[in-house]
């Protein structure tokens, strides 16, 4: 169960493939996953988010990383 | 790892130090046989890692093959600093005039290597340093630079060494320093070399310790020396904690939690950096503190296997609390220290804020580090709070609890 990270992953990205691909293939740390086509968090990698925005990067305000600790 | 004396010896008789006819043997009978294929009376002498032989007994003279394999059984069954033998060195007795001190050591505070040298050898070395400082040489030699057998002859001459005995001397430090440097060396010893009444010189004891890191780099010495890759060479086997940790290592190639030491105190400490580990261990100690266990953590490791290594921590018995410290780091990150410290106590069924003794990592991505131990009530300083100041303060709080 993730305690300090969480990611939010806006509904308009699952219509974009290549951009799926993309957060896939950016994270260092396996935060981004392909289940049946949806693009979904792997809870078990959340806390090792290094805050590279990488994602963000990418997906600009379509992602958005939670520090839960700064809540 | 450490040598044996009769590995160490033959590491010196391949770099041509002279030594005295020596056969290794296993058992009384084997003693026997080398007793006699040696010739003449012999020194039996228990081959263990740890030094106190004499005084323990496991070392003893014989004349003749009988003899020695009384002595040898004899020397077999004792056991010197817990260490039962792996065998007798039966050697050749011969009889000295003079005994001298060499070894090459590594110098933490100037940062080289340095050749000890003393005209009083086969008695502790640190005696002579203090009372008869005049007879104990130090020469530091370039880590870079290689070795000139002048720098060894230096070290010998500066304790008085004149005449026919400067250059036999010199060729066995000069021999002993290329070990130390070649073979990675912590510590190459010879003690004592023994001057003949021929005017010769053999050595007659030595101690070799070769950087644990650098057995790889090594294989082929150790491998034609006979020790094989699971002989660790450690004081004593691994205990259980010990091999829980290096799973937890082993178990995430993300930065390291090593050498993970158990011991019997009730502060557990996850602690690393720089040789912060060791500092930071020293300074427990010194504040009063019964350490649990030394590790050494580092090379930004992830939030899971800080988590774990915390777990196993404080699942070890007589654990009360735990102090996280390390010196300025900049690879690792202070944020997934805290990540996974914070994470592997709660996992354990505790409260941080109680748990944590207090919490010293400063430098990379502190504040975020910092917020991440504020929300969860865990007492943490930067680096204004020296280790041996953070140390104090966990062993002040171990007090009160």
């Amino acid at each position: 169960m993730a305690m300090f990270i969480r990611v939010d992953i806006d509904e308009a990205v699952q219509g974009d493939e290549a951009l799926k691909k993309n957060l896939v293939e950016a994270c260092p740390v396996d935060i981004f996953a392909l289940d049946g086509g949806r693009i979904v968090t792997v809870d078990a990698n959340l806390d090792e988010c290094t805050l590279c925005d990488l994602c963000i990067q990418a997906a600009g305000d379509r992602v958005k990383v939670v520090k839960l600790y700064r809540d | 790892m450490r040598l044996y004396e009769f590995e160490a010896k033959e590491v010196l008789r391949r770099a041509r130090v002279p030594l005295p006819k020596s056969v290794m043997a296993r058992t009384a009978d084997e003693a026997a046989a080398a007793a006699t294929e040696v010739g003449g009376p012999v020194v039996l002498k228990s081959q263990v890692l740890s030094g106190g032989r004499m005084k323990a007994g496991a070392i003893k003279f014989a004349d003749d093959a009988a003899a020695a394999k009384a002595a040898a059984a004899e020397i077999l069954t004792i056991t010197v600093s817990g260490q039962t033998p792996t065998g007798v060195l039966v050697e050749e007795r011969r009889e000295v005039v003079q005994e001298y001190y060499a070894a090459v050591t590594w110098d933490g505070r100037a940062k080289r290597p340095v050749i000890i040298f003393s005209d009083m050898g086969g008695i502790d070395i640190e005696e002579v340093a203090e009372q008869h400082p005049e007879h104990l040489s130090r020469t530091h030699i370039s880590n870079l630079a290689p070795l000139s057998d002048y720098q060894a002859k230096v070290a010998v001459s500066r304790v008085g060494v004149t005449g026919n005995d400067l250059g036999p001397l010199t060729r066995i430090v000069a021999a002993l320093t290329r070990v130390f440097v070649e073979r990675d060396m912590t510590l190459a010893e010879i003690n004592p070399i023994g001057k003949l009444a021929d005017g010769s010189f053999v050595a007659l004891d030595s101690h070799m310790d070769m950087e644990q890191e650098a057995r790889g780099q090594h294989a082929d010495l150790l491998r034609s020396l006979g020790i094989p890759d699971e002989d660790t060479r450690m004081a004593r086997p691994p205990t259980e904690f010990e091999i829980a940790g290096a799973k937890v290592n082993d178990a995430d190639t993300r930065g390291i939690a090593g050498n993970i030491t158990e011991f019997d105190g009730n502060l557990g400490l996850i602690i690393g950096a720089g040789g912060g580990s060791l500092t930071l261990f020293d300074a427990v100690q010194s504040a009063g503190g019964n350490p649990a266990n030394y590790c050494e953590i580092g090379g930004n490791p992830s939030v899971a296997k800080a988590a774990a290594l915390t777990k196993l921590v404080l699942s070890k018995p007589g654990v009360e609390k735990i102090a996280v410290m390390m010196n300025v780091v900049s690879n690792t990150r202070a944020d997934m220290m805290a990540r996974g410290i914070v994470k592997g106590v709660i996992e354990a069924g505790f409260d941080p804020a109680e748990k944590i003794a207090i919490f010293r990592i400063p430098g990379s991505w502190e504040d975020e580090g910092f917020a991440i131990l504020r929300k969860y009530g865990v007492e943490f300083v930067d680096r204004s709070v020296s280790m041996h100041e953070a140390a104090a303060r966990a062993v002040a709080k171990m007090a009160t609890t």
